[in-house]
């Protein structure tokens, strides 16, 4: 049986030009970029030129950019690093975030709250998930340490209106912090156009490796490192640094910057044509999160009312296609995903949701083909779902 | 009727080395095997036993290997309203249920059938040791495993011609030693867990403390009596004690005092001396007839009243509602209401009932 990938939100295959970017360096140029030889040099100097590259693709200065692990290790640090720079330095407590956050942010911020005693509240967003201008500002304390605001959700894909937010907080003088995973991986980033101070990028996301991240941090923000030793990374993040991985993000980014638009205009109609399709043709279906404006170019996702999610994509894995759904949990232990019930959904809407994202390398025929099996698997999963 | 070669196939799996060769030894045959196992409800203290992490990840490693997909499905509601609470109200009734017989008919086989199908796979397999056939009049028959210690249809004795005709036991007449071999064979590096394991939802204390806290009223104490209605002593509660029981009575009579019956009227424990224990007959409820078909006269029988017991000859007496009087042919000591009573012929299970509190 051939499978077909559609959960591109979850992670992409690495780019043929992205490998080939990185397989020097494994083996021959293996040296550590702190080293004074010949062997560290090469590592420094690919280093440098991975760091001014994706400088310039996201309009930053090289010494703004911060490598990391991953996308969740960025929002890590710039939610850490920023809350407790703001409390040392001023005395401030106060944690804001969307209620539709990454796990990655909320958990960091709970526990945050739960260890350190910040304070943490949360802005009310439309049931598209969108943050409203005018409650964000009366949710602003004197003692606000940080805002973070996800640029676009992964279950539903909504994108918020940073620009419009940032602003507010530029002249509050309020660091804001933005989980930009999805968004980045298919729209160009200038950081003075979003206007934020943090952003987190994760490779993996734009057909660049797993591992590796970035954290922009913008010049003048202050943060405490999280992972202490040595002063790699301007001192905001002790370890070696991974050059292969750096590198292959590197490479990656810049495709995301020269492909962007003609991947979006691949992938928007195929898009279009899942929404349409599920809305027209499955009985109590609805799309969660953003309109087709505010919306992730990839990004189908919905709610069908009393289905079990989870059964759904394992019945159409085993018909050969690879989704995912905001409930789904391999331990078999569905709980309603908290973004959808945040958002106002009701258990037999929230448990059975369903996310189909889209990549550069999809085709009209393996969308076709989906469409073709998707009505009977739901039939077949409403069938037996109570 | 088997399945055609290449048909999905759904095998429960346990992570355990029955599962896993009988899913290996399909795989071999050609079918395009799943492996699913069911989330089952637990107390809130730990995970159900059956579906545990541990047992999960072997699963899990399992199915890998045999690069077959694997899907753990949620039937922890079904599981609660099918297995766990009739268990509650059972011991509330005074019986001892046992809960792997409505997990079997309702959870192993009708709930993990119908998923089954939504999964396209009109079959599903198990690592029991038991075996199916076709018998002459295109029905089903369920047929023992020759090995005494490892035959499992005293559980399956709940199946339904329909449950049958899209059921397969790639086990069917294999032995431990047998299996174990095969897995080797395969290269499965399983260790040995039961396919099923009773109380399964309970957490780390026993059936008692776990009574004590849904339905605390189901364990009150109350009088010791004999048979004669003398008061010998106080119990603590009688879902505390099981027919036949001699240790933990606490009382010290002329010879060993047994518990010969619960009278849940008068919340008494009974006790007696050896020879005043046992039944030689009783009435059986909720008779499933294997072949779907309740014969129309008495008919002579193999009688399993444990899973552990011996078969002993006798007599079954189908009566209405679904009700049969069973007569063995000598007494037994510890027939116990509210665990099954699974009839034979030669090697065939024809089915089977719940022994009845009431005296014939």
């Amino acid at each position: 049986m051939k499978r077909i990938y559609l959960d591109y939100a979850a992670t992409t295959p690495v780019d043929e030009r992205v490998i080939d970017a990185m397989l020097p360096y494994f083996k021959e140029n293996f040296g550590n970029p702190s080293s004074v030889h010949g062997f560290g040099q090469i590592s420094d100097s690919a280093l440098d030129k991975s760091r001014r590259s994706i400088a310039a693709n996201l309009g930053a200065e090289p010494s703004e950019i911060v490598f990391t692990s991953c996308g969740s290790e960025s929002d890590n640090l710039a939610i850490r690093g920023t809350a407790f720079s703001r409390r040392k330095q001023f005395g401030f407590n106060h944690i804001l975030i969307s209620p539709i956050e990454h796990p990655a942010v909320q958990a960091t911020a709970d526990q945050l709250s739960a260890l350190h005693g910040f304070e943490v509240s949360y802005l009310p967003v439309d049931q598209l998930g969108l943050v409203d201008r005018e409650a964000f500002e009366n949710h602003l304390r004197e003692d606000t340490a940080l805002v973070s605001i996800m640029a676009a959700n992964n279950e539903i894909g909504t994108i918020n209106h940073l620009p419009e937010i940032s602003e507010i907080c530029r002249n509050r003088r309020i660091p804001i912090h933005t989980d930009a995973v999805q968004y980045g991986a298919h729209h160009e980033i200038n950081v003075d156009t979003l206007g934020v101070d943090l952003i987190s990028l994760g490779a993996h996301k734009f057909y660049g490796p797993k591992g590796v991240g970035v954290l922009y941090v913008r010049s003048g923000t202050k943060l405490l490192p999280t992972q202490t030793g040595g002063s790699q990374e301007f001192g905001f993040r002790a370890a070696t640094e991974n050059i292969p991985l750096i590198v292959g993000m590197a490479e990656a980014y810049r495709l995301v910057q020269e492909e962007g638009p003609s991947r979006r205009e691949h992938l928007i109609p195929l898009r279009n044509q899942i929404i349409n399709f599920v809305l027209d043709e499955i009985p109590a279906s609805l799309l969660t999160g953003g309109s087709l404006q505010h919306r992730l170019p990839n990004h189908a996702s919905f709610v069908f009312e009393n289905l079990d999610g989870n059964l759904l994509v394992q019945v159409l894995d085993s018909e050969g296609f690879a989704c995912s759904s905001g409930s789904a949990c391999k331990t078999g232990d569905p709980k309603p995903s908290s973004v959808l019930t945040n958002l106002g959904y009701e258990p037999n809407w929230a448990l059975g949701s369903l996310r189909v994202t889209l990549g550069k390398d999809t085709t009209q025929k393996e969308v076709d083909q989906f469409l073709e099996i998707l009505p009977g698997c739901i039939r077949r999963v409403r069938e037996v779902s109570s | 009727m088997k399945p055609v070669t290449g048909s999905k196939i759904v095998v429960g799996m346990s992570g355990g080395v029955d599962s896993s060769v009988a899913a290996a030894l399909l795989k071999d045959q050609g079918y395009d095997v799943i492996g699913v196992m069911l989330r089952l409800w637990s107390d809130s203290e730990t995970e159900n036993r059956c579906c545990a992490p541990d047992a999960q990840l072997e699963a899990r490693r399992i199915a890998s290997q045999l690069d077959i997909p694997f899907y753990v499905i949620d039937a922890q509601e079904a599981f609660y309203q099918a297995v766990v609470q009739p268990f509650i109200d059972g011991y509330a009734a005074g019986n001892t249920p046992n809960p792997c017989l409505n997990c079997n008919r309702q959870i192993r086989w009708q709930f993990l059938r119908s998923r089954a199908k939504a999964l396209g796979a009109e079959y599903i397999a198990t690592g029991h040791y038991a075996r199916i056939e076709s018998s002459e009049n295109g029905g089903y028959r369920l047929l023992k495993n020759p090995d005494p210690d490892k035959d499992q249809s005293y559980f399956l004795h709940v199946l339904t011609q329909e449950d049958l005709s899209q059921t397969m036991f790639p086990l069917a007449d294999l032995s431990k030693p047998e299996v174990r071999q095969l897995a080797r064979e395969f290269g499965l590096a399983v260790a040995e867990r039961p396919d099923s394991q009773d109380l399964c939802f309970i957490g780390h204390g026993n059936y008692r403390d776990f009574l004590r806290k849904v339905n605390p009223s189901s364990i009150k104490p109350g009088p010791i009596l004999d048979l004669n209605g003398s008061v010998l002593g106080e119990h603590q509660g009688l879902a505390d004690y099981t027919i036949g029981q001699r240790k933990g009575l606490g009382i010290t009579g002329a010879e060993p005092y047994y518990v010969v019956e619960k009278d849940f009227e008068k919340n008494a424990l009974i006790i007696g001396f050896k020879i005043e224990l046992g039944r030689i007959g009783f009435y059986a409820a909720d008779i499933n007839w294997i072949n779907g078909e309740s014969p129309s006269e008495s008919i002579s029988a193999d009688i399993k009243i444990r899973y552990k017991s011996k078969a002993m000859p006798g007599k079954i007496t189908p009566l209405d509602n679904n009700l049969a009087q069973i007569d063995l042919t000598e007494s037994l000591p510890d027939i116990t209401p509210g665990q099954a009573a699974v009839f034979y012929q030669g090697q065939v299970c024809l089915g089977g009932g719940i022994i009845q509190r009431e005296a014939l």
